[in-house]
């Protein structure tokens, strides 16, 4: 059984732009796949539609055998628990410590204060973090701030983390830093990675699955694939 | 557990967003306060008003007399045909003779000129007098009564109470309708004040909703701040009306113009009366919070 399925999926947004086209897609669990492909090519809306922001206008979409495009509105939540998600834009609350960014995550979901702690502190030493658990968002560096909603995003220990260009907003030496952050967690804790990327070096060093799309189209999908200039 | 982890978080929140957003929260809790201070007044005033038209109209009865010249046969009739009118609680019946003593008891004046007339020269007549069970009812018996035969006249304090009724009915009317128009601007202030706490707090619902928040979860920080509202706008009004009242008690003495207008005892009167203002202050900034909700949350 593939972990993450795509049948017939199209995405057409209200304005009329539509940003993925009959897309077909089968994920492996524990897989790391990276989604390249140019500006506009769909890879955002494709990410969206695996964590429900957005929901497919044709086909099914599913996650771990449930059809996300039918949940409910009220039941997306159910979802959201099973996964993490990171941003480019991090999404760390300014006022909240990295500790508390982490835990908050499991506040919301009204977690004992005992477990919280314990997975919090988990969660921050699998990304490196440990030693800054109480410095705030501004006194960190992009890098480590990327770390912090990595950890948050991996804190209730997900089985798909999605990640849409999560090291858009950093310099090389960060990026290939958070590469190897993730590549770890997807090693160890078997979770499956699904990443939206511009990033032609850290793909072409990764070696993983890469799923290209041009203009809404998947072009290629290749096992230890690489950036493929031509196709985009 | 989880849920009361939850509440608790949630309540936090709410106290917390109201001190943040002090100065708009002062508008609705300052509007709070008001509508509250009224609605006091009106509860106040009303259960008042019902206490003592209760009081009074306990003690109303149908006085009937009957024609000069019944016989005491006719007199038993008409006795049967009252006992028998559903709504009829008790009755007490004079004769003339007995009228006339009591009269005579009660003033000189009467004792003197009523001791000119005996037997069938006397004004006098014999009268029943009729409590119901039913006082609504009170003029549907009144007419009842009035069609049986040798019956003249039937009175009962109609009038009074009537006027005194509508006059209060008329007055809560207007009351009610300033208390609504009042709660309805409280509603509109307390609407955007939440939507106020919900804009500034954008952010951390949009992670609240990555990261798996129930809707629940989300909405109810946003609640409790309306009914925190709510809670701090009844402090002032509580506070007021009770020691108002009891200074108002103490000073008339527990009744208005006459022995007949009995004020309600304070205790426990101003318990449930703080209750109730406690209640409406809560439920109004639930009702203006919950609408905030629905609109600006989309959950
Ligand atoms: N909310 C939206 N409403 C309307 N159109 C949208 C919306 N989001 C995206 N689009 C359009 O859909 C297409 C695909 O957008 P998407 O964000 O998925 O691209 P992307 O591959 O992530 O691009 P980038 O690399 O710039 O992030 C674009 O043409 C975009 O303009
Ligand atoms: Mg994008």
């Amino acid at each position: 059984m593939d972990f993450i399925r795509l049948i017939n999926v199209e995405k057409r947004y209200k304005n009329g732009v539509t940003a993925i086209y009959d897309l077909n897609l089968a994920i492996e669990k524990g897989s790391f796949v990276f989604i390249v492909g140019g500006s506009g090519s769909g890879k955002s809306t494709l990410i969206k539609m695996l964590y429900r922001e957005e929901k497919p206008t044709k086909g099914q979409v599913i996650v771990g055998g449930l059809d996300v495009a039918k949940l409910k509105n009220k039941k997306v939540y159910r979802l959201r628990r099973k996964l993490g998600i990171v941003f480019q834009d991090y999404k760390l609350l300014p006022k909240l410590t990295v500790y508390e960014n982490v835990a908050f995550a499991l506040e919301c979901l009204g977690e004992k204060k005992s477990i919280i702690r314990q997975k919090v502190l988990k969660s921050l030493e699998d990304v490196g973090l440990k030693n800054k658990v109480h410095s705030y968002p501004d006194q960190l560096s992009g890098g480590e701030q990327q770390r912090v909603a990595i950890a948050r995003a991996i804190v209730n220990d997900p089985k798909l983390l999605l990640c849409d260009e999560p090291t858009g907003n950093l310099d090389p030496a960060k990026s290939m830093e958070i590469m190897q952050v993730l590549e770890e967690i997807n090693k160890n804790r078997g979770t499956t990675i699904i990443m939206a990327t511009h990033d032609k070096e850290i793909v072409n060093k990764m070696k993983k699955q890469v799923i290209t799309l041009k203009e809404g189209h998947l072009v290629t999908n290749k096992k230890k694939g690489k950036y493929e200039d031509e196709a985009i | 557990m989880k849920l009361f982890r939850m509440l608790g978080r949630s309540i936090r929140d709410a106290f917390k967003s109201v001190i943040r957003n002090f100065s708009l929260s002062l508008a609705s809790i300052s509007c709070i306060t008001i509508t509250l201070i009224i609605v006091a007044i009106a509860v106040i005033a009303s259960f008042n008003v019902q206490n003592f038209t209760t009081e009074i109209e306990k003690d109303l009865t149908i006085v009937i007399f009957l024609d000069g010249e019944t016989t005491e046969e006719e007199a038993k009739q008409v006795e049967k045909t009252i006992k028998k009118i559903s709504n009829v609680s008790e009755y007490t019946f004079q004769t003339k003779q007995e009228v006339k003593e009591k009269m005579q008891e009660e003033s000189e004046v009467f004792k003197t000129v009523l001791d000119n007339f005996e037997g069938e020269d006397s004004p006098l007549k014999d009268t029943f007098q009729v409590k119901v069970k039913d006082v609504e009812k009170i003029k549907q018996t009144a007419e009842k009564i009035e069609k049986i035969d040798h019956v003249s006249v039937v009175r009962y304090g109609e009038g009074m109470v009537d006027k005194l009724v509508s006059a209060f009915t008329s007055i809560e009317k207007v009351t009610y309708g300033i208390v609504f128009a009042l709660i309805l601007v409280t509603i509109f202030l307390i609407v955007n004040t939440i939507k106020l706490t919900i804009s500034a707090r954008r952010k951390e619902i949009g992670i609240m909703r990555l990261v798996g928040a129930s809707n629940f979860t989300i909405k109810t920080p946003f609640i409790i701040e309306g009914m925190v509202l709510g809670l701090f706008g009844s402090i002032i009004p509580i506070i007021l009306s009770t020691y108002g009242y009891i200074a108002f008690y103490n000073h008339f003495d527990g009744y208005l113009y006459s022995e007949l207008i009995q004020l309600i005892v304070p205790e426990p009167f101003i318990y449930q009366v703080s209750l109730i203002v406690l209640g409406t202050g809560i439920i109004v900034g639930m009702i203006g919070s919950s609408g905030a909700v629905r609109k600006y949350l989309k959950v």
